[in-house]
């Protein structure tokens, strides 16, 4: 076992060994990369909570307390944008995912490292791009794009928000090629596939996605800015074009995307829930493939985002059955995490606090997308609150309290320090209760028939919008708390041992913060993922071990 | 706040199917809640329960298909269930009251058959079936009456088909539900059922400018149609269709599309012949002249106008079949 | 391509993994033309007698020569590719040389194309070259046909600049022994912007035409 991270440890560590800016800029260490990906992600974070906060103010009123028709339109085009292509999609992949990929696998870096550095790079002027549109001009249109609206009837700036979200793509792509890549070629020796953690598993799913879904949505992307540009008719139908057409590229890109979203998350809750409960994972080869069934049937279902849009009914009636289906592995999931906690001896630290927010919220998520998988009551509920309570659960209470959990849970990896404990679990609670307060109300806005997307509203809606947006400003005290007590701790934290929650990955057998070509020793993998008889009982030599297929 | 009344036998059926999906959810919430308590208490470090040996080595398999095939066959039996509420949708009954509603930024213009308009406004009568004819004359809409657990997308240059039969009199609101630009928040309105009598008299106390098939005959007339296309079975030279097809009998049969298959006239398709002749192309060569478009010159008033004289020159036809949304219809 | 921190265990390895790399980013390049075919899938079937309309004023003239030439250009690069495993820097940059000169014959060919066809007012918009109840169908092929070959071109100056990189840095390394995993890599690619050619030949200039 490595040493506690004393002084020397922090000297060799990635961190330190070499502190100029440019060698931050131009590094292709994973690690370092990783962090670059934490800064820019966090701030787009902040700008699309300003925009929500701003978005939940304005609600309390009927008529709209702060902002004109324009701007509120403005807003929640910006909220969604940015939250979605700049940080949701993106989000634990490119954080925790960077850092963690090579770690788990035992090697020094990806697969191809320069390329890592590129994807960055495309992603800030992504943002900038994105940003640029947004607040030089702003759009109107959703982040849907839905045609002819953006095409033919906005004033807004169509170009550099599409020209960002597509350039953010090939951000995606690359890193998705180099997790794949990596997986494949990369795996310590012994570690075979079915001995990789589940996050591994989690994250080449999500990466299959990046790969084949996203070029979809860029020649969408590219298929709109023409439209836009030319007027040339190709989503038009006052020029023969379908506007339909448009929304079936767009969802097949964007269905999956929510898998992308989510995908890394649960792969962060397998690890949490293993650890925190000294349990190997319930059901290891079920999560794991399951990952890869969301995956694929994840191709298959865009069409329930459409059932009341003028497809056919065979069209629906078809992607009706293939959206309950695909809630299947996701069902599997949750079962197996509450299988693991059965029998384990379970710690309730901040990461499996936020896990358990995360089984939870994501549960209501995935059950009231049932709700929405139902023909019928799709009809009635779609393009309502419901939709947005609903998808929130999944993005926030489920991806980011994923996020979160997976924060507290590599902290300690990443920078050598412990967070304040208390502080932690302080913040995860106040993160669900404000989560479920802020959201929970639009359930019934939806069934009562608030439509999304309105700046006044029928004053009969007030009492619930009044709740919803007195939820957001606990939401937002448990956002600020974590960023506060975080860069407390980079300063005053306690020091972290190479492996503070006893658990199993291979990250856990290097430093903490790990040198900067990960592993003194390269690893070598002798017990399945999750071994914690092994981890507790090191067998005195490794070829002691059976071979293990 | 009131609760959400529910003013029609569709909307009674799609709350108990709520109902059902709640009751689910509700059961499988309790589950996972209850079993995360039961391990976080049974199972946290220094609990004193001790744990038997058994409890941690499961045969993990049999739990896997036991969890797997029952969650498929609940939501096999859901997806039946919502599905055939669904289909009614597209099954409009014969006979409905035809009323035209086109969405533009920001409003909704209603026509009647009987020439009556109104905007922002829909008066129906209780008990009868009413069809919508939908469009838009710019971007993507939405028509939802919560009241009624419907909506539909509401399209540019196409028709989209909503209908329904209230049960209950009073006023309840309707929404633009498809994000149509910055005034999309102000294109609601109001949904008024009246008893088929309040109803008749509201009919006739409101202004019409003639029925909207006479407004439609006059515009047949005056924008040149009758010069190729025989509308009366036996006026002189009802024989020549030479030039054109004949209107008289034309809606509800079959046409040869584009592309040799066989479509049948309904609104959807005269609308596209009026506005880009391509669909019927398959046909054009059998007459001597061709149709120019009329994209530009006609407002979707006037077509909705036109459809309703084009109807009525088949009166044995007339009902509220052929949606370009529906499949073929079928006996149950 | 020495990394500070290298994670391959050996140079076959490190071949093995930029190849599989490129192959996985094709797949990606696949689907991106995949979307852009699924217009010409509705809308050939949909608007079927306006689209052929518009296939029958492409020029197949241009159209077959272009494709004989990248035909051609494909296969001097994969003798390129023959000639770096028998590491033959010669042969690298002497087919290296001609794929480049044959694509760049393409593009000049595809741009006088272009030129001629807007100069017949055949891009979609008011003053559209062709009249009649089929203008809607052809427009939307000519929107197809410049943004579908417009990406390809795209697709044609990246190759381009990929095989000049790879015939430079051949020539500097000429004392070295040659590796040809970037000539295999670059020839991937290569092949990959010949065979959207190939399926978007017929696309544009036959199916439709007679």
């Amino acid at each position: 076992m490595a040493p506690t991270s004393d002084p020397q440890t922090m000297q060799r560590s990635y961190l330190w060994q070499d502190g100029t800016l440019r060698s931050w800029l131009l590094t292709t260490d994973h690690k370092r990369i990783a962090l670059l990906y934490m800064a820019s992600i966090t701030a787009f974070f902040v700008l699309g909570s300003l925009g929500a906060a701003l978005i939940r103010l304005h609600l309390i009123s009927p008529t709209g307390a702060i902002l004109s028709d324009e701007t509120y339109s403005r807003m929640f085009t910006m909220h969604g944008i940015v939250m979605v292509w700049l940080f949701l999609v993106p989000s634990i992949p490119v954080t925790l995912g960077n850092f963690l990929v090579p770690l788990m696998l035992g090697a020094p870096d990806l697969a191809f490292p320069r390329l890592n550095l590129i994807s960055w790079y495309l992603f800030v002027m992504a943002g900038a791009l994105v940003v640029y549109g947004l607040f030089r001009g702003g759009l109107e249109t959703g982040w849907t794009f839905y045609t002819p609206l953006s095409t033919d009837y906005t004033q807004g700036r169509v170009l550099p928000v599409v020209a960002g979200v597509f350039l953010s793509g090939f951000s995606s792509i690359a890193t998705g090629v180099n997790f794949i890549i990596s997986i494949h070629q990369l795996r310590a020796p012994g570690l075979t596939w079915y001995r990789l953690p589940l996050m591994l598993w989690a994250l080449y799913a999500t990466s299959v996605i990046f790969v084949l879904a996203t070029p979809v949505l860029s020649i969408t992307l590219v298929l709109l800015a023409f439209e836009h540009v030319f007027h040339v008719g190709v989503f038009d139908p006052a020029l023969g074009g379908d506007p339909l057409l448009f929304q079936h590229l767009f969802w097949f890109y964007s269905h999956p995307a929510v898998y992308i979203m989510i995908l890394p998350g649960m792969g962060v809750v397998s690890e949490v829930v293993s650890t925190f409960c000294h349990k190997p994972v319930f059901g290891y080869r079920f999560v794991a493939w399951s990952s890869i069934s969301i995956a694929a049937i994840g191709f298959l279902v865009w069409g329930h985002h459409m059932f009341v849009a003028g497809t056919s009914l065979y069209a629906a009636v078809v992607f009706s059955m293939l959206s309950f289906l695909v809630s299947v592995p996701s069902a599997i999931k949750v079962f197996n995490w509450l299988g693991t906690m059965h029998g384990g001896a379970i710690r309730l630290d901040a990461p499996m606090l936020y896990a358990l927010g995360f089984i939870g919220l994501f549960t209501v998520g995935g059950l009231t997308g049932l709700f929405l998988a139902s023909l019928a009551s799709d009809v009635h509920l779609t393009q309502t609150y419901f939709v947005v309570a609903h998808f929130h659960y999944i993005m926030v209470g489920g991806m980011v309290s994923a996020y979160f959990a997976g924060l507290h849970y590599w902290w300690p990896k990443i920078t050598g320090r412990m967070y304040p404990e208390m502080w932690g679990r302080t913040a995860a609670a106040l993160l669900f209760f404000g989560f479920n307060l802020t959201f929970f109300p639009q359930f019934l806005l939806g069934y009562e028939g608030m439509p999304r997307r309105y700046a006044t509203y029928p004053a009969q809606f007030q009492v619930l919008n009044v709740l919803s947006s007195a939820g957001a400003s606990i939401l937002a005290l448990a956002y600020i708390l974590p960023l506060i007590y975080f860069i407390w701790s980079l300063f005053r934290g306690a020091r972290a041992t190479a492996n503070p929650w006893q658990a199993t990955g291979l990250e856990w057998r290097t430093s903490s913060p790990p040198p900067t070509e990960n592993f003194i020793e390269p690893p070598v993998v002798t017990h399945d993922a999750y071994d914690y008889a092994a981890l507790d009982h090191p067998a005195p030599a490794p070829q002691a071990e059976p071979p293990h297929v | 706040m009131t609760w959400l009344p529910a003013a029609s036998v569709h909307a009674g059926q799609v709350d108990i199917l709520l109902g059902g999906l709640l009751l689910i959810s509700l059961a499988v919430l309790g589950l996972v809640f209850g079993l995360m308590l039961l391990n976080i208490i049974r199972f946290r470090v220094g609990s004193r329960v001790p744990v038997s040996a058994e409890t941690v080595a499961h045969k993990s398999w049999r739990f896997e298909i036991a969890w797997t095939s029952v969650t498929l066959a609940v939501f096999f039996a859901l997806f039946l269930w919502a599905a055939r509420l669904y289909v009614v949708g597209f099954q409009p009954p014969s006979g409905a009251i035809q009323i035209y509603v086109t969405g533009k930024q920001w409003m909704w213009k209603v026509q009647y058959p009987g020439g009556q308009r109104e905007i922002n406004a829909l008066h129906v009568p209780l008990g009868r079936p009413v069809q919508l004819l939908l469009t838009s004359e710019d971007v993507i809409h939405d028509f939802s009456i919560p009241a009624l657990r419907i909506k539909h997308d509401v399209l540019p240059r196409r028709y989209q088909s909503l209908w329904f039969t209230a049960t209950q009199v009073g006023a309840f609101r309707f929404y633009c539900t498809q994000f149509c630009g910055i005034g999309h928040s102000r294109m609601t309105g109001t949904l008024i059922v009246l008893t088929p009598t309040d109803y008749a008299n509201w009919l006739g106390q409101t202004p019409a400018s003639g029925s909207l098939a006479t407004r439609g005959e006059a515009l047949f007339i005056h924008n040149g149609c009758s010069g190729c296309h025989v509308s009366q079975p036996y006026s002189p030279g009802a024989d020549d269709t030479s030039r054109a097809p004949s209107m008289v009998g034309l809606y509800g049969s079959q046409t040869m599309g584009p592309d040799g298959q066989r479509v049948k006239v309904d609104n959807a398709f005269l609308h596209d012949a009026i506005l880009h002749t391509a669909t019927v192309s398959g046909q054009a060569a059998a007459y001597a002249t061709q149709m120019p478009s009329y994209r530009g010159v006609l407002a979707e008033e006037d077509l909705a106008a036109l459809i309703a004289y084009i109807q009525t020159l088949s009166p044995s036809r007339l009902s509220g079949v052929g949606m370009s949304a529906s499949p073929e219809r079928k006996g149950n | 391509m020495s990394e500070h921190l290298a994670p391959y265990d050996s140079p076959r390895h490190r071949d093995e993994t930029a190849i599989a790399g490129m192959w996985l980013f094709l797949a990606s390049e696949i689907l991106l033309f995949g979307g852009l075919f699924l217009i010409f899938v509705v809308y050939s079937h949909t608007r079927a007698a306006g689209w052929a309309l518009g296939v029958r004023h492409t020029n197949l003239m241009i159209g077959g020569i272009n494709t004989a030439l990248l035909l051609t250009s494909s296969m001097a690069y994969t003798l390129g590719v023959d000639a770096a495993r028998n590491e033959n820097a010669r042969g690298v940059i002497l087919a290296g040389l001609s794929a480049a000169g044959l694509g760049v014959t393409f593009l000049c060919l595809k741009g006088w194309e272009w030129h001629t066809e807007l100069a017949d007012h055949l891009f979609p918009g008011p003053g559209f070259a062709l009249g009649g109840p089929q203008a809607g169908g052809a427009q939307l092929f000519y929107s197809f046909y410049f943004l579908s070959t417009a990406l390809h071109g795209l697709h044609m100056l990246v190759g381009i600049g990929l095989i000049g990189w790879i015939c430079l840095r051949t020539y500097r390394g000429r004392s070295a022994p040659l590796i040809a995993m970037p000539v295999e890599v670059v020839g991937l690619y290569w092949s990959f912007v010949d065979l959207v050619w190939v399926l978007l030949f017929p696309v544009l200039y036959l199916i439709g035409r007679v």
